[in-house]
């Protein structure tokens, strides 16, 4: 398929491949379950929610802030003994995916939190006027009415976590990235390189282009 | 002047025995704000009465129009609703309530994400009633409101006129016997408008709704309402039914609003270009309410022959309200002192409503 890579490197490559497919994916399936509720949560408790409070609102915005602010490469190495009691290792592929699910948890709570927040209040407003109660209002109103949103909030997530991904290298995790910085770059492989990074652009594309058109297709407005 | 057309009775207006809104005593001040948005507000709205709210932007109309189902909290009074006070249930009881009573917004506020049979169906669904009951009141609603044809369209697919139909049936689906208007046809475009009016004047008769609308537009209250109240900086500055709140205002905000539907409004320049009265004479500016029965004679002409006036007509103009006719008219009277005095008098005596025309009115 790629007759200017030796077999060798092709099986390297196709191993990589699916390395980083599994990061991305556990990550990004992780960062949705769990920042879902957590951008609900912060979107609620805010000052004019639904619930406001502000015992739980600010704390859980630092938090994170905390953790958006920390570069990802640190933010890697920093939690090490939480990725050991997760994962029961600190090394390799299934030990990569704690950070990255945390980190994109992060960022993914703040794109569904402003997602949210773009749901016209009035149609909040007739919800409560028909009596609706909170857990209604979630279900049936703010999350179907931002699922536009939502979905293209996690296509940015995926793709971002496509680029963090190439790091985990620094912890074992291997993937695409890693296989581009070992041999494109610290052997001298230019070819591996640029196939790498080919790939890396197709497979961006890719999910870029079915994540606009899913929204196309959900989007009534 | 020709209005020989009996007064007929209107049904609705502050009959009933125990109303089925009643506001006590509402004030509202929000943080930061310079002054109340409502400032001891009290009104009672009769089963079946339309009631209308009139002011301008900032008067305190939305605030209290969604104090009504508790949107907004007030920071005291008492908002009763078919004999039940809201401010003293709780959450599940207050939740009960707003069922039972439907609203209609500026905006819409639709659900971009249903479609229309799923928007109207959302109450109930709120409600939690079944499929099959849902489906029924869905079908039974869409009718009500022209809507039959676009029953699966999204919002977005819809005119002004036809999102405001969705939310009417929207608001009527849950069957509630009282509904709030929230400013319903302003944003809508004069013929949308006249079309949404009838079609809540309809339903208003089919349903025997008791309903409740604010708005900034007399066109609305005169078109839909029994009575009405003017809300000027968070007070009810007037209120009354709509015939004679029309007919004879006392407030000038009340004379500002209704002039602009009654159309008694001398036209600017006029006054000035008056002759002066002659030597022994005096000009007097009236205005002249015509209402009920006793309009059948000529009587301007008769007051012009008796008297020996001269009377000069600057504005006027026959309508009706409900179906109340009345006529009004701005004149320039000419005339010796005691003359003019006497035919004032005079038509008085038959029943008109004889006053100095309103300084600025000019």
């Amino acid at each position: 398929m790629l007759p200017w890579l030796s077999p060798m490197l092709q099986e390297l490559l196709l191993e990589a491949a699916w390395q980083t497919l599994f990061m991305v994916g556990a990550a990004a399936s992780i960062a949705v379950l769990l920042g879902l509720p957590l951008a609900l949560l912060l979107q609620l408790t805010a000052p004019g929610g639904l619930a406001p409070n502000r015992a739980v609102n600010r704390p859980l915005g630092l938090l994170v802030n905390a953790v958006r602010s920390v570069p990802f490469i640190i933010l890697m190495v920093a939690i090490v003994p939480f990725t050991r009691l997760v994962a029961g290792t600190s090394i390799g592929t299934g030990a990569a995916v704690v950070p990255l699910a945390l980190a994109a948890t992060a960022f993914i709570a703040r794109l569904f939190e402003n997602a949210l927040r773009e749901v016209d209040p009035g149609v909040v407003e007739a919800a409560r006027a028909m009596g609706a109660t909170r857990l209604q209002i979630v279900a049936k109103v703010l999350v179907p009415e931002a699922l536009p949103g939502l979905l293209a909030a996690v296509t940015v997530t995926l793709v971002s976590l496509v680029g963090y991904s190439a790091m985990a290298g620094a912890v074992g995790g291997g993937g695409l990235g890693d296989l581009g910085i070992r041999f494109g770059y610290q052997r001298f492989m230019p070819e591996v390189m640029a196939t790498v990074v080919l790939i890396l652009i197709l497979f961006v594309q890719g999910l870029q282009s079915l994540g606009d058109w899913l929204v196309r297709r959900l989007s009534r407005r | 002047m020709m209005l020989d057309h009996p007064v007929p009775e209107v049904p609705t207006a502050a009959a009933a025995a125990s109303p089925a809104i009643r506001l006590t005593g509402l004030r509202r001040h929000f943080p930061g704000a310079p002054a109340p948005a409502l400032d001891g507000v009290s009104l009672e709205v009769a089963a079946g009465e339309v009631f209308g709210i009139v002011g301008r932007s900032g008067a305190g109309k939305s605030t209290l129009i969604r104090c009504v189902n508790l949107l907004e909290r007030p920071d005291a009074g008492r908002v009763e609703v078919l004999g039940r006070d809201l401010t003293a249930v709780d959450a599940a009881g207050l939740r009960a309530a707003r069922r039972g009573i439907g609203m209609v917004f500026q905006h819409f506020n639709l659900l971009a994400s249903r479609s229309v049979a799923e928007n109207i169906a959302f109450p109930l669904e709120v409600a939690r009633l079944g499929w099959a009951e849902r489906e029924a009141r869905v079908a039974a609603l869409l009718p009500l409101v022209g809507l039959q044809a676009k029953r699966d369209a999204y919002p977005a697919q819809l005119s002004g006129g036809q999102k405001q139909r969705v939310g009417i049936a929207r608001a009527l689906a849950s069957q509630p016997g009282i509904l709030l208007c929230d400013e319903a046809t302003s944003a809508l475009d004069p013929e949308t408008t006249a079309e949404i009016l009838a079609l809540l004047a309809d339903l208003r008769r089919r349903l025997r709704l008791t309903v409740l609308l604010i708005t900034h537009e007399m066109g609305v209250v005169k078109a839909l309402c029994d009575r009405v109240a003017v809300l000027e900086a968070g007070r009810v500055i007037e209120q009354g039914r709509v015939f004679d709140v029309f007919t004879r205002p006392r407030a000038a905000t009340t004379r500002r609003f209704v002039a602009e539907v009654i159309g008694d409004a001398v036209p600017p320049g006029t006054l000035a270009a008056l002759p002066p009265p002659g030597p022994g004479e005096v000009r007097r500016l009236l205005r002249v309410l015509f209402a009920g029965p006793h309009g059948t004679r000529a009587v301007i002409s008769e007051a012009s022959r008796r008297f020996g006036l001269d009377l000069n007509i600057l504005a006027g103009r026959v309508d009706a309200i409900g179906a109340e006719p009345f006529g009004i008219m701005a004149l320039a009277a000419y005339g010796a002192p005691a003359a003019v005095e006497a035919a004032i008098g005079w038509m008085q005596d038959l029943g008109l409503t004889v006053g100095p025309l309103p300084e600025g009115e000019g």
